[in-house]
């Protein structure tokens, strides 16, 4: 196992006498206005990529307006990949290649480009009016600032693409549109990606616009032969494919996989699935996903709020379909009392956010892991529910599958804790194959159920085992029945005001919730001498993993352990934080999965917080490991 | 109007709802719980009508569901032996949606109230008419808020002294047909609860209508805002302001004159309408009601606003509309039926790799 750190390049010959470099591992950081394409240009270079077998991971980064002020330093959207001829685990701390498109996407990155870095910039857009918008007295292109410290390729990609463009008839604006092509050519030549996928998605994104994706394709081969035939590049970069596990891979996102996930447990469980939903950043793109999948049976509802989004997959539940509704924090303040009444029906649903910055409307393209106390406690009443977090994108999938598997067994609400670095950043995933996904029956109650043996109908008799009642669908004659928000007797499932019947519901259904069965906590500690125990959840997994590698290369010991079910939690874990010295959470919110800890446990968890919209990086994790190994912080 | 064809058959609001020939009455429809609501509620005269008029329609008991939302009419579901559920505050047209999407094979109601309906559920009510779901929506209208204890609803009149008004109300009210004709709901209707026939004819007309049907009750709450509808209820003054309308016949109305007609009229005036006496007009001038005209129900529902002067009673607009649960599911059946559901295919995409062993 290589560590997630740099190694030396070693030279070697290419075949035109260009001199041609190993790398185990790149970050590459294309930035540029919202309006350049960014996201696009990298989206192509992660398909590259994946397609020659590196293993990657991504971090789009994109400002919340659509379109910020051209030129402007909020306008800047960027879009970092990190690939290696590993196995990594995150999208990367610092760029290793800078792609700037314009001052303000180089004001904006340059800082966190170590020194020796490569910074490729666009000079056609440093005109004194862009440089002077975001603050340049000078243009640093004409100084020696940069240059004293990276090694920078000035580029006129603007031109250069227009004058690829000449024969084609478009206007100025439109060739210059094609410049991201032109960086993405730049960039496959230098780290030897493949071009087929690139020119095959180009002609398909445009096909009513043969013009324009042809425009497109010549940009793309012209900022590759730029690459081959000057001399400003004088190296390219060769990085291994990684050997990963055997299977077949794809690359994907978060909310690709989660929508996924949905569709496979529709067909799991043999419902149709039923999505209402209403448009909120980071979550969208699992409704527009899942409304192109028809044809398994699946309808998507764009409801006209969040609480009919939810409302409505809970009346599809009743009527016996998978009820799905997918948000972020925003939308599950609204949503609480809905679910809370799922609590009180006890009818499967799955209830999906994607967590973003908050309070309120707050950071809705960066993200964020503070919902983790509004998914356990946000409704009024005692109202627990199972909450699954997906540790990687391509873990959403699983996270889904797993959370419908338990709303349909224990005929509860279950909330999956997605966030916005998961949803958009993607990784190659190991598809499964359908068959090892297993079936669950719904099992729907078809005859009378009392225990006196008459022909009625108890909605509120509960299985012996999962405490879970039954699920009777409207057209099975013989069991109409009524249920609602208002509390109701054990068993008969009538409205019951009384005090000890109200004790008994609210502490059957806690019990039933408690009494799910989830996985053993499973501890990652190498040396088995660790004494500093990590503990995560969701999507820090990544960061954590790799800070503990690069603390294990430096010969010190640390045990890491990541929760995906956090309610409920595995019945080991108390066990497992007993075994360490200290235990050390690092969270994307201020504590609260340590508080949870702390007051589950009374276990004295040392808790490391961060809410600047980012994941956390691999070096800052490693220098907190290293402080308390070292006796710096206790 | 205009109207996309989506090649879907004209169908009647119970299609689809399997039918029973065995005989079914009030009693079948009635459930185990004790009902209740205060004494002279009007929800009585209701939950009797609906009791008697549900058998007629002829579908089985199990492919009918009731939801409601929250208020002293919103446990209305209780009280009737079929399928129901009570939801939450003004949330009941939601979860009536996913479930009339998804189940084909069920007549769903909505109960609800002024409060439910307008107020906390304003947004939802607006949507699903809009949309025209096949839903039934019952709009139990008391002017007042009941279960709360007695504060002004949306469609209380200005001025209004209640607990939480104590100086009057200075809040202007909904009108609630003007408000679901303006959200183009497809059917739209108005009943009396103490009136059993014109209810169960409006009902009738409702389950028989494809989409979204909005029946607003006018129904005494007779604790907190008792007598409201009175005026309506009780001799030549009540005859002189309840105008029941028929689609196809002139809208006459009132005390009886020698010739059997109605000694009052409705008649055009500018864009609206207005109230005659019939000997001081020309019978041509009598305006024939057409429940298809849209601009007509509206100005009908806007004969009188708050004082009860002039009201509509019966069928205000009934026309047909695509409905929002047949398009969905057209989409999804298509689909099914054209494309086939590969799951690995789906989940490999287009771009794989593999790595050998």
């Amino acid at each position: 196992m290589t560590s997630d750190t740099a190694v030396d390049p070693s030279p070697a010959e290419s075949g035109g006498g260009r001199e041609v470099l190993t790398r185990d591992r790149v970050v590459i950081r294309f930035a540029g206005d919202s309006g350049d394409g960014m996201q696009l240009t990298g989206d192509r270079f992660t398909s590259e990529t994946a397609a020659f077998g590196n293993d990657l991971s991504t971090l789009p980064n994109f400002p919340a307006e659509i379109r910020a002020p051209a030129g402007t330093l909020p306008g800047v959207s960027s879009f970092q990949l990190h690939f290696a001829n590993y196995d990594i685990l995150t999208p990367g701390d610092r760029p290793d290649v800078l792609v700037a498109m314009n001052p303000a996407a180089l004001k904006a990155n340059i800082a966190d480009l170590p020194p020796g870095g490569v910074l490729i910039v666009n000079t056609d857009e440093f005109t004194k009016r862009n440089l002077t918008k975001v603050g340049y007295e000078s243009n640093p292109l004409e100084d020696d600032s940069l240059t004293e410290q990276f090694q920078v390729h000035p580029v006129a990609m603007a031109t250069l693409t227009r004058g690829a463009l000449e024969e084609t008839g478009l206007s100025k604006k439109d060739a210059e549109r094609a410049k991201n092509m032109f960086a993405l050519g730049l960039l496959s030549w230098m780290y030897h990606r493949p071009s087929e996928g690139t020119e095959r998605f180009l002609r398909e994104k445009f096909a009513r616009k043969p013009d324009i994706a042809e425009a497109n394709i010549l940009a793309f081969r012209a900022g590759h032969a730029y690459g081959e035939t000057t001399e400003s590049f004088a190296v390219t970069y060769e990085v291994a494919p990684a050997p990963l596990p055997t299977g077949t891979y794809r690359q994907i996102t978060g909310n690709t996989a989660l929508a996924y996930g949905i569709v496979a447990a529709g067909q799991v469980t043999g419902l149709p699935v039923f999505l209402g939903s209403y448009p909120i950043t980071p979550a969208s793109d699992i409704l527009h996903e899942l409304s192109k999948h028809k044809a398994f049976n699946v309808t998507t509802f764009q409801a006209e709020d969040e609480i009919s989004g939810v409302g409505a997959a809970l009346g599809a539940a009743f009527g016996g379909a998978l009820g799905v509704t997918t948000t972020s924090g925003p939308g599950v303040s609204l949503k609480s009392e809905t679910i809370g009444l799922a609590v009180a029906l006890e009818l499967p649903l799955l209830v999906v956010d994607v967590q973003r910055g908050g309070p309120s409307t707050g950071l809705p393209t960066k993200t964020e892991q503070a919902d983790l106390l509004q998914a356990m406690f946000g409704r009024n009443g005692e109202a627990p529910l199972p909450i699954i977090a997906p540790r990687s994108p391509g873990d959403c999938f699983d996270a889904a599958v797993e959370a419908v598997k338990m709303a349909v067994k224990y005929r509860t609400p279950v909330m999956v804790l997605s966030d916005g670095s998961l949803a958009n950043g993607s990784e190659p995933w190991r598809v499964p194959s359908v068959d090892t996904l297993g079936t669950l029956d719904p099992e729907f109650a078809t005859g009378p159920n009392a225990p006196d043996g008459s022909d009625e109908f108890w909605p509120y008799l509960r299985d012996s085992e999962t405490l879970a009642r039954p699920w009777a669908i409207p057209g099975t004659a013989g069991l109409e029945h009524r249920i609602g928000g208002l509390e109701k007797a054990d068993g008969r499932g009538s409205i019951s005001y009384d005090p000890d019947n109200h004790d008994r519901m609210v502490r059957l259904r806690a019990a039933k919730i408690d009494g799910i069965p989830v996985p053993d906590l499973e501890v990652d500690d190498p040396d088995g001498d660790a004494e500093l125990l990590v503990l995560g959840w969701g999507s820090t997994y990544g960061p954590i993993g790799a800070g503990a590698r690069r603390v294990r290369a430096l010969g010190r010991s640390v045990a890491q352990a990541h929760l995906r079910n956090l309610n409920p939690l595995p019945a080991n874990l108390g066990e497992v934080l007993a075994r360490y010295r200290t235990v050390l959470v690092p969270e994307m919110n201020l504590g609260q999965l340590s508080l949870l800890i702390r007051g589950r446990y009374l276990v004295d968890a040392k808790s490391y917080t961060k809410v600047s919209g980012l994941p956390f990086k691999a070096e800052e994790l490693q220098d907190l490991f290293l402080d308390y190994l070292n006796g710096v912080q206790t | 109007m205009t109207t996309i064809d989506l090649g879907l058959p004209q169908l009647g609001g119970l299609d689809g709802v399997p039918t029973t020939d065995d005989k079914q009455t009030a009693k079948d429809f009635t459930s185990d719980q004790e009902v209740r609501w205060c004494p002279g509620c009007g929800d009585y005269a209701v939950l009797a009508a609906v009791r008697q008029f549900l058998p007629t329609l002829g579908i089985k008991r199990e492919n009918t569901v009731f939801v409601s939302g929250i208020g002293c009419s919103s446990r209305f579901p209780y009280y009737l032996n079929t399928y129901g559920m009570h939801s939450i505050h003004g949330r009941a047209p939601t979860i009536a949606t996913g479930l009339a999407v998804t189940r084909q094979d069920l007549s769903v109601w909505v109960v609800t109230g002024d409060g439910d309906a307008l107020s906390i559920g304003g947004n939802h009510l607006i949507h699903a008419l809009r949309r025209n779901v096949n839903l039934k929506i019952l709009l139990f209208n008391n002017r007042i808020y009941g279960l709360t204890k007695g504060q002004y609803s949306p469609t209380s009149e200005e001025g209004k002294i209640t607990k939480s008004t104590p100086f009057g109300s200075v809040d202007h009210p909904f009108n609630p047909i003007s408000l679901a004709l303006g959200a183009e709901a497809s059917f739209v209707g108005r009943a009396l609860d103490s009136d059993r026939k014109g209810l169960t004819e409006v009902l009738g007309a409702a389950a028989a209508h494809r989409g979204s049907a909005l029946v607003e009750i006018f129904q005494d709450c007779p604790i907190f805002n008792d007598g409201s509808f009175d005026v309506l209820r009780k001799g030549d003054d009540a005859a002189k302001r309840v105008i029941s309308v028929r689609h196809g016949e002139p809208i006459r109305f009132g005390p009886v004159t020698d010739d059997g007609v109605g000694s009052y009229a409705v008649v055009r005036e500018g864009f609206g309408l207005r109230v005659a006496k019939t000997d001081e007009i020309d019978e041509s001038e009598i305006v024939v009601h057409d429940s298809a005209d849209l601009n007509l129900a509206f100005a009908l529902s806007r004969l009188s606003d708050q004082d009860l002067t002039h009201t509509v009673t019966g069928i205000f607009r009934n026309v047909g509309r695509t409905t929002y649960d047949d398009a969905v599911r057209a989409q999804v059946n298509h689909e099914r039926e054209t494309r086939q559901a590969d799951l690995q295919a789906l989940l490999n995409g287009r771009d794989t790799w593999t790595v050998a062993g």
